[in-house]
């Protein structure tokens, strides 16, 4: 029952930080496809930070900062690699997130193979091993495994609210995914506004993806990338109609049925009904589907997300 | 300079323009990332990518692995037709992956277990994957329910309902399904002397089943007033609804179409058994996403689908003829990944060669305006006189 809490929290939180990502780009009004290329790319910085860094046992709080940071800083520049294609050169937003979703993977596993032939020539996998350094910012509370970036989702969902709706700058930012043109006209800059939010949404993912692969064993294969996580998020996100605290919501539903994928086999009765793993692999998804057919009647999307800005438009 | 500019302004040849520019950048940066993991080899290795079968020594080996790249191409072309089929109609159908998958499934699973001939077979994959279109395109119509997100689903649910059903066709040891020419030989694709033509025997008809849907699918959207009807409602639904057009109707049948195509694609590759299905696959297959990058790169046009992808297919083949001591495959993914995001700025590269050309133009009448005005100038003093 705990380890099923466990990773209902756990894949919980991933699918909060990505779909916060998501959310505070479409608010700017840029569709963030590339969630998924992203994650992948933050949770390689995160990887090579756990990797690198000395670590002699223990909760290390520089550790947790350096992994945080470095996850954070990938993402970002990640981002912008959507927000010059999407922004400033007005291409489809959708081509170019599909692309980096391609480019994310192949990216990674390039480099950590390489890296790793480079180590050792007969070392030709996509791995990378950090050993012990998860422990750095997993606390035991009896069998219950806290990984610190659980809290950190939940510190980062109070800030992004706080951010859109109770800031000048938020209001701002949400201008610009409603009627860029208004809000052009009171001198807000809609290209550095969408530039904030694409790369605000680099940080989040990031963030989520080095969460998402913290969730799992002390070593991450880059070659399979993250499993359409940042797809669920996205899904998640139209779930929690674009708003922090329903996106919270919704992330802890998907992430129960994502986590009981992972543990129905400590229980008994799901055991003895023998479905297939498949079945129970497939249970987010169709529970996602069925959730967007019944709920995306009355969209509450932002008005202009998917547009490039044009200025001359009326 | 007066004679190029009507052949620059023509929209097939700025398509043609931007897509060799977009893989001689996507090339510059693979060579870029050879040359930072190793310099030494870095020129060898490209030319080896684009090389690929060129690498072997003898013309029949040469034949027979142009043969497998083209086996390889089939599906992919199929898939690209897909995507760039919903993609007119104003759909992004990213569930080509998983309409494959689906395709992959019946195919395989009624050649081994109903043990059904081959166009039996190739009809139910086909099925299968227009179902699964038709949920998305029914989930859009009626539920307003964003395709891409709709397809992901779709692609991770098919993809585990793939491995479910294919247990029944897997072979007794390992994680592979049964390989069709020893345990049903009445599912494998004829081949009509194609296998005799180019050496192999994994040649079979589905590479010209796949050109010629690609050309039916081009007079379809091209020649056809349903083709029109459909393109219509992909340029703006309110207004082919005020005509008339029965949009509903119109993105369900696109889905279905699509959802079939890439199906198809999956049924024949599987059919022709060059390859085998891993039931424990936990990715989807990346022919779906190669198929958004084939659609782009051929500028969105079936007859250059063909083309790019060839090309693609080509590149990631030649992936393979890497010094593996150093470098890996996957700078061949790398390499099409990067020519996709390019494809993004086809838009950008276009209204770049447009502007030039206005401007050019701008300059010449202007000129143009001064010679005449000089010519006035001088007559009108010749009249006076």
């Amino acid at each position: 029952m705990i380890l099923l809490l466990q990773y209902t929290l756990i894949f919980a939180s991933v699918l909060l930080l990505v779909a916060l990502g998501g959310c505070v780009s479409e608010h700017s009004g840029v569709i963030n496809l590339g969630l998924e290329g992203i994650m992948v790319m933050g949770a390689l910085g995160g990887a090579l930070v756990m990797k690198f860094l000395p670590y002699d046992g223990g909760a290390g709080f520089g550790m947790f900062i350096c992994v945080l940071l470095a996850a954070m800083l990938i993402g970002v520049l990640y981002s912008s690699l959507l927000a010059v294609a999407c922004i400033n050169l007005k291409a489809d937003q959708t081509i170019v997130g599909t692309a980096l979703n391609m480019l994310a993977t192949a990216l990674a596993t390039v480099f950590v193979k390489s890296m790793n032939t480079a180590m050792n020539p007969n070392d030709h996998s996509s791995e990378i091993f950090y050993g012990k350094a998860k422990e750095a910012f997993v606390s035991k509370l009896g069998n219950f495994e806290l990984n610190w970036f659980m809290i950190v989702a939940v510190i980062l969902l109070v800030i992004v609210y706080v951010m859109l709706y109770k800031t000048k700058f938020g209001l701002r930012l949400r201008a610009c995914g409603e009627h860029p043109q208004a809000a052009a006209s009171v001198g807000i800059s809609v290209f550095k506004m969408r530039w904030a939010g694409v790369l605000l949404s680099g940080l989040l993912g990031g963030v989520g993806g080095i969460t998402y692969i913290t969730a799992g064993a002390s070593t991450w294969k880059f070659e399979n990338g993250v499993a359409g996580f940042g797809f669920l998020a996205l899904a998640v996100m139209i779930f929690g109609a674009w708003h922090p605290f329903k996106i919270a919501g919704a992330a802890l539903l998907f992430g129960l049925f994502r986590a009981l994928g992972n543990v129905y086999g400590a229980f008994d009765f799901l055991k003895s009904m023998n479905i297939p793993s498949a079945i129970y692999n497939m249970l987010p998804y169709i529970v996602c589907l069925i959730v967007l057919t019944f709920t995306s009647k009355n969209s509450k999307a932002p008005k202009a997300e998917g547009i490039p800005y044009d200025k001359g438009m009326r | 300079m007066n004679k190029k500019n009507p052949l620059l302004r023509n929209n097939g040849v700025q398509t043609f323009i931007t897509s060799i520019i977009c893989i001689i950048l996507g090339l510059i940066v693979g060579f870029a990332a050879l040359w930072i993991i190793n310099a030494d080899g870095a020129g060898q290795a490209i030319l080896g990518v684009i090389k690929n079968f060129f690498n072997k020594p003898t013309s029949a080996t040469r034949l027979q692995y142009f043969g497998q790249t083209l086996v390889k191409t089939a599906p992919l072309l199929l898939c690209s037709l897909s995507v760039l089929f919903a993609y007119k109609v104003g759909l992004f159908n990213i569930g080509v992956a998983g309409q494959y998958c689906l395709g992959v499934m019946m195919a395989i699973y009624s050649g081994y277990v109903w043990k059904l001939p081959w166009w039996a077979c190739l009809l139910l994959g086909i099925i299968a994957g227009a179902a699964s279109g038709a949920l998305c395109g029914l989930l859009k119509a009626y539920f307003n329910v964003n395709v891409v997100i709709s397809g992901i689903m779709l692609n991770w649910i098919s993809l585990y309902g793939t491995n479910l059903l294919l247990q029944a066709a897997k072979e007794k040891t390992g994680k592979d399904t049964v390989r069709l020419l020893s345990k049903a030989k009445q599912a494998v694709l004829p081949s009509l002397g194609l296998d005799k033509l180019f050496g192999d025997k994994y040649v079979t008809i589905a590479i010209p089943l796949a050109i010629i849907m690609a050309v039916l699918i081009w007079i379809l959207l091209d020649k056809t007033k349903l083709g029109f009807e459909l393109k219509a409602t992909g340029n703006n639904v309110n207004a082919a609804k005020y005509c008339g057009m029965k949009e509903n109707r119109n993105i369900i049948l696109t889905m279905v179409i699509g959802g079939g195509l890439a199906a198809m694609g999956g049924a024949l590759y599987y059919l022709s058994d060059y390859t085998q299905w891993n039931v424990n696959a936990s990715s989807v297959p990346g022919m779906g996403f190669n198929g958004i990058a084939a659609a782009f790169l051929g500028g969105l046009n079936p007859l250059g689908a063909i083309f790019s992808s060839y090309f693609i297919t080509h590149i990631t083949d030649g992936g393979a003829y890497v010094d593996l001591s150093h470098y890996c495959a996957q700078i061949a993914d790398l390499i099409s990944a990067v020519i996709i995001y390019l494809c993004g700025f086809v838009l950008f590269f276009k209204t770049l060669i447009n502007n030039r050309l206005r401007k050019a133009e701008e300059r010449f009448t202007a000129k143009e305006r001064d010679a005449v005005k000089a010519a006035e100038v001088k007559s009108e003093g010749g009249n006076q006189k």
